[in-house]
């Protein structure tokens, strides 16, 4: 065929194969990279081009996608996101105080260690992230059968008592993979929470994306994202934690109904405006009408559906 | 090549277009094989002389023109390009005309195209029937609910040989679809996907041709519905539940 010959004349170089490969691996959905990265192997037979693709696209999948990997000695898991980066193989894990090493391609977590002074916020924030953290913990264990969070501060985490503002994030993620039954999902949510101090208000900033991937005989897939802005009074750790874990719980909460909602408006109307379930005129298409339409070409009218 | 077709199965339904240039380009001498069994949203162009819109796919393609189904023409022109027969054209001319309207009842709008072709190996036909639905509030989303929503699908259908007054009738139909919903207070929602499936059946001839397969299509293209709306559809949002089980407040939990 015509195509073939134009596709051998122009051999791919190697940066544009590795920004092929690289396309592939970020688009996998939740959970599945390393399928695509398998098959992406076979496909591009070169090992060169992959690795160099794989080094890059690893690390942004996996803190866009914030996967949670488990501490070598299974003391806890450390989430890896751009919140929680130190470099680019450690994450770091505020409830334990460790870092982790983090191989982003095997998607592992090999090894641990204690966390610098200087990477953890001072007494004053963290009563602050550490009263956040606890609350939390307490709805995601309520809320999510199988849940992580965390709580980071992301900006302010050296100031030492109250005259500053702070910034403190929580990530919130559940993960459910099963190939078996050809379906994966994911659900993450982060919070963005401004500790104000001169305003003595609290401005909270939600994302919460959802994912979903079926495909027995088939690929269909939902993505789903919603932002929402909260607010509420600068208080104590633990009275602010209180209203802030409130606060998460409303919008998610929320969030989950409005879902509810447009799944339950797809039959009838949503998907109503790509193809009815049946024709206008509520009865199956006169298809044995058809034989007469040689004889007249005034077709409706045969047809008996004249608008 | 299986592997390419396992990255198929992975990418994003909406990103099948960009994948599989890809893939043609990583893998040229399986191009032909990547562009028979993957299919890709379909294009339209303006048959000028019918000022109607025509569906591009490879049945109605000539080197590098499309044959318009309403004016018989090509586009852009070509000399000694292919043509049905003048009777499988009268029959392509009729399909086309009857599944306009019924594109119409079920649709609501959208471009709909009918090629047929001989069958060069054996005695029968072929046809491919083609939909295509902009089902966005800006084209013809009746209801106006989708900010983007397509829906795309392709009959293929292999007709035998007339024997006994009975033929064989085999269909492979896929349909694609893609719709985003976007609200302020829900949201952006999407949904997309794709999938294939086949049907066979052994038809009375007296019937015609053109009944035999539209009754063919319309049974297959409501249950591909059925199954994305209640099947797929459905299992996606069974998953987000099992992440995230709706929750009700402690309160309510208690009563009976």
């Amino acid at each position: 065929m015509a195509d073939e010959e134009e596709h051998q004349e122009t051999e791919l170089s190697d940066n544009q194969k590795i920004d092929i490969a690289k396309w592939f691996l970020l688009n996998s959905p939740p959970g599945e990279i390393q399928y695509v990265a398998k098959d992406l192997r076979s496909v591009l037979r070169d090992d060169n081009a992959y690795q160099m693709a794989a080094s890059e696209a690893f690390p942004f999948y996996n803190k866009t996608h914030i996967i949670s990997l488990q501490f070598p000695d299974r003391s806890g898991d450390v989430l890896v996101s751009s919140f929680s980066e130190i470099s680019e193989a450690e994450y770091l894990d505020p409830r334990t105080a460790q870092v982790g090493k983090i191989d982003h391609v095997r998607q592992i977590c090999t090894d641990i260690r204690p966390a610098k002074d200087e990477e953890l916020p001072t007494p004053y924030i963290e009563e602050y992230r550490c009263a956040l953290d606890a609350e939390v913990c307490k709805y995601v264990a309520e809320a999510y059968p199988k849940g992580v969070c965390s709580v980071y501060c992301i900006s302010g985490k050296d100031v030492e008592e109250p005259g500053s503002d702070f910034e403190l994030v929580v990530l919130i993620t559940a993960t459910r993979l099963s190939p078996q039954n050809f379906c994966n999902g994911s659900w993450r949510s982060i919070w963005n929470i401004e500790f104000m101090d001169e305003l003595q208000t609290v401005e909270v900033r939600g994302k919460m994306q959802v994912g979903a991937h079926y495909f027995e005989e088939g690929n269909v897939q939902l993505e789903a994202q919603h932002e929402c802005k909260d607010s509420t009074m600068f208080q104590s750790p633990d009275d602010s934690s209180f209203s802030l874990a409130n606060i998460i719980r409303h919008h998610e909460t929320e969030y989950m109904s409005s879902l509810e909602t447009s799944y339950s408006n797809l039959p009838d109307s949503t998907f109503k405006d790509l193809r009815r379930k049946l024709p206008v005129t509520r009865t199956l298409f006169p298809w044995h009408n058809t034989m007469q339409f040689s004889l007249t070409r005034d077709i409706t009218k045969e047809l008996g559906i004249e608008k | 090549m299986e592997a390419a077709l396992g990255l198929m199965r992975r990418i994003p339904p909406k990103h099948t277009e960009a994948a599989l240039s890809a893939l043609v380009s990583l893998l040229p001498s399986y191009s032909s094989d990547l562009l028979s069994q993957v299919d890709q949203p379909l294009q339209v162009l303006c048959d000028v002389d019918s000022a109607k819109e025509f569906i591009l796919c490879d049945y109605n393609r000539d080197a590098d023109s499309y044959r318009s189904p309403w004016s018989n023409k090509y586009h852009p022109p070509l000399e000694g390009g292919l043509y049905p027969s003048p009777e499988l054209r009268t029959l392509e001319i009729e399909a086309n005309e009857v599944f306009s309207v019924y594109r119409d009842q079920y649709y609501e709008g959208g471009t709909s195209s009918v090629y047929l072709w001989e069958d060069d190996e054996k005695e029968g036909f072929l046809a491919c029937f083609l939909i295509k639905k902009d089902g966005s509030k800006y084209a013809h989303g009746v209801r106006g609910y989708l900010n983007e929503g397509g829906w795309d699908a392709i009959h293929l259908i292999e007709v035998g040989p007339e024997v006994e007054g009975m033929a064989d009738y085999c269909l492979t139909s896929t349909v694609m679809l893609s719709m985003t919903t976007d609200h302020e207070n829900s949201g952006t929602f999407s949904l997309s996907g794709s999938i294939r499936r086949q049907m066979k059946a052994e038809l009375s001839v007296a019937d015609g041709h053109l009944a035999n397969m539209g009754k063919l299509i319309e049974e297959i293209e409501g249950k591909l519905r059925y199954s994305l709306d209640q099947v797929y559809f459905g299992k996606t949002k069974e998953m987000i539940w099992t992440l995230r089980p709706p929750t009700e407040l402690p309160s309510t939990r208690l009563l009976p």
